[in-house]
């Protein structure tokens, strides 16, 4: 799960991290008064989980709270890579003698938490890593030990030759790295970090993924999700318990397993078609799943067929057909839809559909060529009605 | 032969009276499993279908010769259910458990190579030595035994690709599903190793996804290390950047993880990548040198979970 700027660094203060003042807006009123009570120059940012918000024009500047009220109706209403902004955050403006990078993230071949740091800080730290990767010193962490002072030392200096610049940035190292472990990031980031004339070391943006399994032990966190932030059929699907992401392409692909339904995707755009979306309905085979999954499709009006590929294992493929049955005695859809059900009851799954006419297909291949066939079929049709 | 379970393994079942446990217990034991015991903290003393349960693994451990553990108890006493398999001496854990949480793993991880145990998983169907021994809770009427050993990432579409497979009339000797998680104990380059140390493993069906390098590394062991053939699927071309696709593990980021740098590395390590999990038995009569319509293609019949 993603968090926003504003709710990252009020974590960070809670572990002691020095972030700039500020609060969160969601009117141009709000952001002048906000903007009134720092009494100093301010920066608007733009609350949206894409990166990128910069460039967008979703971060601006303003001297005064007039100007805070006027740049808070600016980026208010945006849109920035397909997310509207509903809140802004008005912040301390700070002018950075220097801006370095700090980010912790699970190194997956390691197995243990990598501390990275840069002195190039501020930009896409990807685009470093690419570029100059000498910029960037890692260090690994011993998940069971934790972090020993040390390590966030010999970073701290490879980023700050003044030990007085040094000395802090060690310390929010070290309070990062506990951000991290308290709560199950699996990425903890400041960019940039920055030192202002005044020699304060201070994070200038902040920015959290959790750990989606270990919600359950993080309420605080869970608590922080911001449904305006997701797409609505996505949050319908989380809360359902299915896999759900929008693709924008015309076939709709039922599946269960993630791997699967990737390899039907893939399939898909193999013979032509383009897939509209991911859903994997999980191992469970509840037939109410199945109901959601087809009208969370189905409110994806690009969709000109749906390819439902169930191969049951510890999924019933009769539960599946039920499903199916129930939703579309319920929706009585316009859009055509194919099934393939193979494995555990697949005899049973094909008596109840047999009564309803609902077409079928044997293979994986099959039932993917015959989902692009029917969605072609839909848009011809379509063009002859225009 | 087979990888890492035999008609010998002798299985424990922790979680055994859950609703997954109970069900899968029965499941590898109709398969033929030689499943010894379950465990359930306050359940001691009782049967399931036959099957004694212990409090303890201790106690289960001292009564039979424990080699395996299937794990199928919840996210948040699963890692607790694994270190108490390795204080029980038991060598090979299989961790079905999916939703465990990664800084959790990492510690597990730690442990569990400090002792010198395999942990096959999490968030994994399982592994099966056709006709002998299945541990998890991969559909034993999937398999067959046979001379090609079987690696994924994935579960279902490892049953699709295992399936195709069966169906061509090719059989195998272990099939592996290690998990789509960030932190898991057995990657690709453990299996392969196996499988290329397996005399009776001909040829190898690697299948992968998105995210992470384990397919990259896979490949420069295959480069470096094995004389058998391998072939492989990938899913997850079709994935944007920055999108989880179901599995924890499976996410695109930046440029790293993507399904075109994993083919173009399998590729280089000589590795032919098929288009289609269908396609996976043609490329293994490829590799060896058959013909794909002189192998006799078993009848496609209807198959229960089993």
């Amino acid at each position: 799960m993603v968090i926003h700027e504003h709710n990252a660094k009020q974590i960070f203060a809670g572990h002691g991290i020095p972030v700039t003042e500020g609060d969160i807006a969601a009117t141009p009123g709000e952001a002048e008064v906000i903007a009134r009570r720092i009494g100093k120059p301010v920066v608007v940012k733009a609350q949206v989980h894409v990166g990128g918000r910069g460039k967008a024009g979703g971060i601006l500047f303003a001297d005064d709270p007039e100007t805070a009220r006027a740049q808070a109706e600016k980026i208010l209403g945006m849109t920035i890579k397909g997310l509207p902004v509903h809140e802004v955050l008005v912040t301390t403006a700070e002018k950075p003698l220097a801006e370095s990078y700090v980010g912790i993230v699970l190194d997956r071949n390691a197995k243990k938490p990598v501390i990275m740091v840069s002195s190039a800080g501020g930009v896409d730290i990807e685009d470093v890593a690419a570029r100059t990767p000498e910029k960037i010193r890692r260090q690994h962490i011993d998940p069971v030990e934790g972090i020993h002072p040390y390590q966030a030392r010999r970073l701290a200096y490879y980023l700050y030759d003044d030990p007085v610049l040094a000395k802090q940035a060690a310390d929010i190292i070290l309070k990062l790295y506990g951000v991290f472990e308290d709560c199950d990031a699996s990425l903890a980031e400041i960019n940039p970090l920055i030192a202002n004339p005044e020699g304060r070391i201070i994070a200038l943006d902040a920015k959290m993924n959790i750990d989606d399994n270990a919600l359950y032990r993080q309420p605080a966190i869970a608590s922080m999700r911001d449904p305006k932030a997701e797409d609505p059929a996505e949050a319908e699907a989380r809360e359902a318990g299915l896999s759900y992401i929008k693709l924008g392409g015309t076939i709709g692909c039922i599946v269960n397993g993630a791997g699967l339904a990737m390899a039907t995707m893939d399939l898909v755009k193999r013979y032509g078609g383009e897939p509209a979306n991911f859903l994997d309905i999980g191992g469970s085979s509840n037939p109410q799943k199945v109901v959601t999954a087809i009208k969370i499709i189905l409110s994806d009006p690009k969709v000109r067929a749906i390819l439902i590929n169930i191969l049951g294992g510890i999924t019933r493929c009769d539960d599946v057909a039920t499903g199916i049955v129930e939703a579309f005695r319920q929706f009585q859809p316009a859009v055509p839809v194919v099934i393939r059900l193979a494995g555990t009851n697949e005899a049973a799954a094909a008596d109840i559909l047999r009564h309803t006419g609902l077409p079928t297909a044997p293979s994986l291949d099959e039932v993917v060529k015959k989902a692009i066939e029917m969605s072609r079929a839909q848009d011809s049709a379509q063009e002859r009605r225009k | 032969m087979s990888i890492f379970v035999d008609r010998e393994t002798c299985v424990l079942v922790q979680g055994i009276t859950g609703r997954d446990g109970s069900f899968h217990a029965r499941q590898m034991k109709n398969y033929g499993t030689k499943v010894a015991a379950g465990v359930t903290p306050g359940k001691g003393g009782t049967l399931v279908d036959g099957i004694p349960v212990f409090n303890t693994v201790e106690e289960a451990a001292a009564r039979f010769s424990i080699d395996a553990t299937a794990i199928y108890v919840p996210p948040a006493l699963a890692a607790d259910a694994m270190y108490e398999a390795v204080d029980a001496g038991i060598k090979l854990i299989v961790c079905i458990t999916e939703g465990i949480p990664a800084n959790e793993m990492m510690r597990v991880y730690a442990r569990v190579r400090a002792a010198g145990v395999r942990l096959i998983g999490p968030n994994c169907p399982g592994l099966i030595t056709p006709g002998e021994c299945k541990v998890g809770i991969m559909p034993g009427s999937l398999v067959t035994p046979g001379n090609v050993g079987v690696v994924s990432r994935s579960g279902t579409l490892t049953y699709e690709a295992i399936w195709a497979l069966t169906q061509a009339g090719m059989g195998q000797t272990t099939c592996v599903g290690i998990g789509g998680d960030p932190i898991i104990g057995t990657d690709f380059v453990a299996c392969l190793e196996a499988f290329e140390n397996d005399p009776a493993t001909d040829a190898v069906v690697l299948i992968g996804e998105i995210g992470g390098s384990d397919e990259e590394t896979a490949a420069r062991f295959i480069e470096q290390h094995m004389s058998k053939p391998v072939v492989a699927f990938i899913a997850g071309q079709t994935a944007p950047p920055g999108k989880r696709m179901g599995h924890a593990g499976a996410i695109v980021m930046g440029s790293s993880g993507s399904a075109a740098d994993k083919i173009a590395a399998l590729n280089r390590a000589g590795v032919p990548v098929a288009g289609s999990p269908t396609e996976l038995p043609e490329f293994v009569a490829r590799v060896l040198n058959q013909d794909l319509d002189a192998v006799p293609r078993s009848e496609r019949k209807a198959y229960q979970y089993a």
